[in-house]
């Protein structure tokens, strides 16, 4: 049975049994309220909905929420005599709660500032007695824990004889719906109210019930923790299914079981971090401000729990010292292995913390900073230079000060004096651990695991499981970095496939779309479509209006509100209308395009339309959600957006993706390990591959390594690698050659390799740099003046050769860092420290009588290699440590040399008698590196390595397309790493190579040659070197214009932006485009 | 000159990449500020022509904001240096046509900061309302 009446002179029509307040509200007419909510039983308590009624008979103010509909009702919500009413209402609440902030706002917004009745004097009253409380406690949460008791002035809302009560369960739902913050379950709840820690912000904050798991998160959709939800507990509640206006939970999902038959697995399943807990000496989980680095994270995060303020837990108050602990949980005897990470997050969490308050003192005690990666030493420097202090020790114990909350540290300063200093905050720099879950990992994949429970690889393949066909990647295999973690990605992708090629793409399917609609010409024919998003803009902004206003634009055929336009039934309509109304031009106001641009115009597309002749005005994110206490300004804001969105939509052109043919050789310049692995890996998968060597020979530096760490001699895969190289059918090898010129860009490139002065231009799609480096000549300590002080390669050849040199020799000493980590060369050469400790763990091994000396600044050896440094120490070799501006000093002695150095745990000068002296020179970029760059456009960093595209996120790319490094020639590493990151080269230039046509972007820059006066403003600053000038003959002049290659411009506009005559603009950003844009929006609505 | 009914006009022009997302972020994290900014989204920091900001401020715009990525940041490798390199030749601009300096700003905001985007639009807001409205204003 339905119901017509009359609400503000519209005609309503509701089911028997709504309300008046139910049916207002569904017409979009706003009734103020403190009361009522639609997923409780209405109350009539505050008496703030009042409105007037008309039943033909009388005239009256009723209470509109719990006034039933009767047909032919009239409804007034806005007469003389009801705002009178209300007015009242809202002084009687202004007497009662005369602290209450919500109160003033909401009596503010209906132009009531003071109450001409008595103010009560119970200090603070918030309560209002609207008894929502009282109805969610008992209806939703079924426990009836509070209920109103006494009466008149003395009414309030308590549990059963005010007394603490055993039923509640701190579910904190009363203090939820509370309008005022009258409620706070702690006052009566015997079991102590407990927030749910944020499994994001590792407790450090709060999280509800129904979360998204962090604001990135993928798919971004909330899920219900169902061990503390009500209604799975106990089957009451649904609130959450009351409130959502798209019906989307889902009570009924259970676990899935997927069976999925694959080729190949990559295992990439992450780290744990140590728990702090189990070093009790440190008080993590019992002194509330020692914190492990990932909450610390969290802390400094702009979306973290203190939003990006540094606060510390116990009073969130701001410190003003920070202590970092390091090798929580790394380098034990328990954990026997360095987490290679934590030096420099330490390093950077400190750095960050300053930027956030410069006065912050920030310490970090450590035993070696290693600071091993790729512009890792430059980052530590500047942290020192930015006053964090470095202390070289490692505390025993953290006690906290009664009180206060600070922490107490004892350590040993550098001068060796016993200190004890109070800090504000400690961050435990934690180490990383394998998953929980590694040992079902490794039984349902069949691989097995090292002795500290991560995955075990294989010798020169650091992404092949024991197990064919499984591969892995990241600090699961061995605690590692961002961009080794992402190199290995890639490689165990190069490594799946490589054993797939034969079947790739053939599990993709095409989508078939229906044929474009040729707009051109056409008067602009706009459709628009204002979404309410639930409540959320139309809780808000006034959405009908704004699609009415809508209507009154120029070129505007269309316009209609919606309550979710991505629903799907919403995207059908749009589609009919694009076909109804004869649209060409399509405009959804709703939320961000960042989110659903891609849906919107994927809709465009499917009913005909070219995809950019759609446009977004985002009416949510950036106006209802920001502006939600000002209806009548957010409403405004909105029709603001869609006249600016409706400017520049009338402006729109169809764009059209270029497509480029790919020719799918590679060129890979450099046969050392690095190129020979990626050669492999590209012609495996069928690629043809030139490879140019500049030597006689390949392997490179490879041929100078005569042994690994566990005694292997690595020649004999060596061999094997040339081998497979040399015959491979794919592989044109060109040895004693160099690439002399170069043109193209990605997919089509065109090198001259020469040799012997003869040139050979070969054709390809993609480059791969591994160019490698070779080795710093010492000119300090006696290098070149003395046969016996030698490189650490030179003993190595010694030791595998069994030289006679070696057999009398009665005292070593390596030196570590000639030429590493100086003004010269600020960076560090990150093998030198594991390399020393491989040879003087062999020379202890052979010559057991010898006496073998480290000299280091620190010792490097990152993640695995930690266990060699133990055994090195183990075996007797000794470490001493010297400072840079305090070198040890080597002079020729009687029977060889003496070597001075400051012992800084002794503190006194030692003089050392050895017989052989060996130096751990610098890498050094190659002298020609910078040719090859300049061929192909790629850059070099202030160390002569080259630039990759982003430090972290994209290690083997460089920001120029096609064009690809691995190996040293981008940063000093391990054989095994530069295996890893040909791997992830050849796998990175296959994504391109596999393609038959490449698909451009759309949006990209393009030259108005009538404008262009060939000035070539725009051709330097370009980021992506897409543009060129050039000349052409126009009416027998010579004309100067420039010319972009579309494969490498990315459409950033920079050009756009630096051209004086409007020669060039960008896609979809027109320079008119804009200004009418801006023209739009300094309009009045 | 501070007029209490007056309603800045601010337009800021935001890189897709970062600070429109930050916008977006200040939104999902509910964070109010003033209704007083349009956002325009560009793809770039660098994409805005000098002559835009100008335009703007003379067609009427109380204030002008660019906001980009943070230097090292930028997901064009160096639009956003190429803007801040512009910023000079803009207050030089704004000077010519008796505008005060500070009705531009240039700011680097990123993704995930909602509540430095609010933060600054809160103050560009407070610094014209303080200034008044822009002389080119009708």
């Amino acid at each position: 049975m339905t119901v017509k009446l009359t609400i503000n002179d519209n005609i309503a029509e509701v089911e028997e049994g709504t309300t008046v307040l139910e049916a207002t509200e569904a017409l979009g007419i706003k009734i103020p309220t403190l009361c009522y909510h639609k997923a409780l039983s209405p109350y009539g308590g505050c008496r703030l909905c009042l409105v007037e009624l008309d039943d033909g008979r009388q005239k009256r103010i009723q209470t509109s929420c719990v006034y039933p509909v009767q047909e032919g009702l009239k409804v007034e919500t806005d007469t003389e005599r009801v705002v009178k009413a209300r007015k009242i209402v809202l002084e009687l609440l202004l007497a009662r709660c005369p602290e209450s902030d919500e109160i003033k706002r909401i009596a503010k917004d209906l132009g009531v500032t003071e109450t001409r009745i008595k103010k009560s004097t119970v200090h603070d009253e918030k309560c209002i007695l609207c008894g929502l409380c009282v109805r969610m406690c008992e209806e939703r949460m079924g426990k009836s824990v509070i209920g109103f008791a006494n009466r008149g002035i003395n009414r309030e809302v308590i549990p059963p004889f005010d007394a603490e009560s055993e039923i509640c369960m701190g579910c904190g739902a009363c203090a939820f719906i509370c309008p005022t913050g009258a409620i706070n379950p702690k006052d009566f709840c015997t079991r102590g109210i407990t927030m749910l820690p944020s499994e994001f912000d590792l407790g450090v904050g709060p999280r509800p019930v129904v979360s998204i798991a962090f604001p990135q998160a993928v798919p971004n959709t909330p899920t219900i923790d169902k061990e503390n939800c009500v209604y799975f507990q106990l089957g009451k509640c649904k609130m959450c299914e009351a409130v959502c206006e798209a019906g989307a939970f889902d009570f009924e999902q259970q676990e899935e079981i997927k069976e999925l038959e694959v080729g190949a697995v990559v295992l990439a399943p992450g780290y744990e971090i140590f728990n702090p807990d189990l070093k009790k000496e440190l008080g993590y989980a019992r002194y509330p401000n020692v914190v492990s680095s990932l909450q610390f994270e969290r802390i400094l995060s702009a979306s973290g729990p203190y939003l990006g303020q540094i606060c510390r837990p116990s009073d969130g108050e701001h410190p003003k010292k920070v202590a970092f602990i390091q090798c929580v949980g790394s380098r034990n005897e328990e954990n026997d292995y360095c987490s290679s990470v934590c030096c420099m997050y330490a390093t950077k969490q400190a750095i960050i913390a300053k930027e956030h308050e410069p006065d912050l003192e920030c310490t970090i005690f450590y035993i070696d900073l290693r600071a091993y990666g790729k512009e890792f030493e430059a980052y530590y420097n500047r942290a020192e230079s930015l006053g964090i202090r470095y202390i070289r020790c490692r505390p025993s114990s953290i006690k906290e000060v009664p009180n206060k909350h600070n922490l107490r540290i004892n350590y040993q300063a550098s001068d060796n004096e016993l200190v004890n200093e109070e800090f504000d905050l400690v961050v435990l720099s934690t180490g990383l651990r394998p998953p929980e879950e590694v040992n079902r990992i490794a039984e349902t994949f069949g691989i097995q695991l090292d002795e500290q429970g991560f995955a075990a690889t294989r010798e020169f393949s650091p992404i092949e499981t024991s197990r064919d066909g499984v591969y892995v990647c990241g600090p699961f295999s061995e605690p590692k970095d961002i961009p080794e973690t992402v190199m290995e990605a890639s490689a165990s992708a190069a490594g799946a496939m490589t054993l797939l090629s034969e079947v790739r793409g053939t599990l993709i399917t095409h989508k078939e779309y229906p044929p474009e609609k040729d707009v051109s010409g056409q008067e602009p024919r706009i459709g628009v479509f204002v979404c309410h998003c639930g409540k959320n803009i139309g809780g808000v902004a006034d959405v009908p209006s704004v699609a009415e206003y809508a209507r009154t634009l120029p070129n505007v055929v269309y316009a209609a509100d919606s309550l979710y336009t991505c629903s799907t039934d919403t995207q059908e309509m749009i589609k009919e209308m694009i076909g109804e109304h004869n649209l060409n031009r399509v405009i959804v106001a709703s939320c961000s395009p960042r989110t659903h641009e891609p849906l919107f115009r994927n809709t465009c597309r499917e009913a005909g339309l070219n995809e950019y002749l759609f446009e977004m005005a985002n009416i949510r994110d950036q106006n209802t959600w920001v502006h939600m206490s000002e209806p009548e300004k957010a409403t405004k804001m909105a029709k603001d957006l869609v006249r600016i969105a409706v400017a520049k939509s009338r402006l729109l052109d169809p764009l059209y993706r270029g497509r480029l043919k790919v020719n799918n050789q590679a060129l890979v310049i450099g046969g050392g390990m690095a190129g020979m692995t990626a050669s492999l890996f590209l012609a495996d998968q069928g690629f043809h591959v030139h490879l140019v060597e500049k030597e006689k020979e390949l392997g490179g530096n490879f041929l100078h390594i005569r042994s690994l760490l566990n005694g292997t001699d690595p020649r004999q895969r060596l061999t094997e690698t040339i081998d497979r190289v040399n015959s491979h059918p794919l592989i044109d090898v060109h040895l004693e050659s160099t690439v002399t010129e170069a043109k193209g860009s990605v997919g089509n490139f065109e090198t001259t390799i020469t040799h012997n002065g003869d040139k050979t231009e070969v054709a390809h799609g993609a480059v791969i740099v591994a160019t490698g480096a070779t080795e710093y000549e010492p000119t300090e300590y006696l290098y070149g003046n003395n046969p016996r002080v030698i490189t650490q390669h030179a003993l190595e050849e010694w030791i595998a050769d069994d030289n006679p040199e070696l057999r009398n020799i009665k005292s070593v000493v390596m030196i570590q860092c000639v030429g590493s980590r100086e003004e010269e060369r600020p960076y560090c050469s990150r093998v030198c420290c594991s390399q020393a400790v491989k040879n003087a763990i062999v020379m202890k091994d052979r010559l057991p009588e010898t006496d073998a000396y480290v000299l280091y600044r620190d010792i490097r050896t990152y993640g695995f290699l930690e266990r060699h440094y133990r055994e090195a120490r183990e075996k007797g070799v000794r470490f001493i440590r010297y400072e840079v501006d305090q070198k040890p000093q080597v002079s020729p002695s009687q029977n060889g040399f003496r070597v001075s150095v400051l012992d800084h745990i002794l503190n006194t000068n030692l003089n050392i008698q050895c017989d052989l002296i060996v130096l751990a020179p610098a890498i050094v970029p190659r002298g020609d590196a910078d040719e090859v760059g300049k061929l192909y456009k790629v850059p070099l960093n202030q160390d002569r390595f080259f630039l990759e595209a982003h430090m972290k996120l994209r290690p083997v790319d460089f920001a120029t397309d096609g064009v690809f490094m691995c190996g040293i020639a981008h940063a000093p590493k391990s054989v095994e790493e530069s295996i890893a990151q040909a791997s992830a080269a050849a796998s990175r230039a296959a994504t391109l190579l596999s393609k038959v046509e490449l698909e451009l972007d759309a949006t990209i820059s393009e030259i108005i040659d009538a404008n262009c006066d060939g000035c070539a403003y725009c051709i330097d600053p370009c980021p992506f070197a897409a543009l060129t000038l050039i000349e052409y003959m126009y009416n027998g002049e010579v004309k100067k214009t420039v010319e972009r290659n579309e494969a490498l411009c990315k459409g950033c506009g920079v050009c756009m932006a630096t051209c004086p005559k409007m020669g060039i603009f960008v896609r979809g950003f027109k320079p008119e485009q804009l200004g009418v844009m801006v023209e739009a929006a300094l309009e009045e609505a | 000159m501070a007029d209490d009914n007056f309603e800045p006009r601010i337009i800021a022009f935001c890189c897709n990449w970062c600070s429109y997302a930050g916008a977006d972020l200040a939104g999902v994290s509910r964070l109010q500020y003033p209704p007083n900014i349009l956002v325009i989204r560009v793809m770039c920091s660098g994409m805005v022509h000098p002559n835009l900001v100008i335009d703007a401020l003379t067609k009427g715009a109380d204030g002008v904001l660019i906001c980009g990525c943070h230097p090292g940041d930028c997901h064009y490798l160096e639009g956003n240096l190429k803007a801040e390199s512009r910023k000079d030749a803009i207050e030089l601009m704004l000077e010519d046509f008796g505008l005060e300096p500070e009705r531009f700003r240039l700011e680097w905001i990123s993704a995930s900061e909602g509540p430095r985007f609010a933060e600054v639009m809160r103050e560009m807001t407070e610094t014209i309302r303080g200034l008044g409205p822009s002389p080119y204003r009708q």
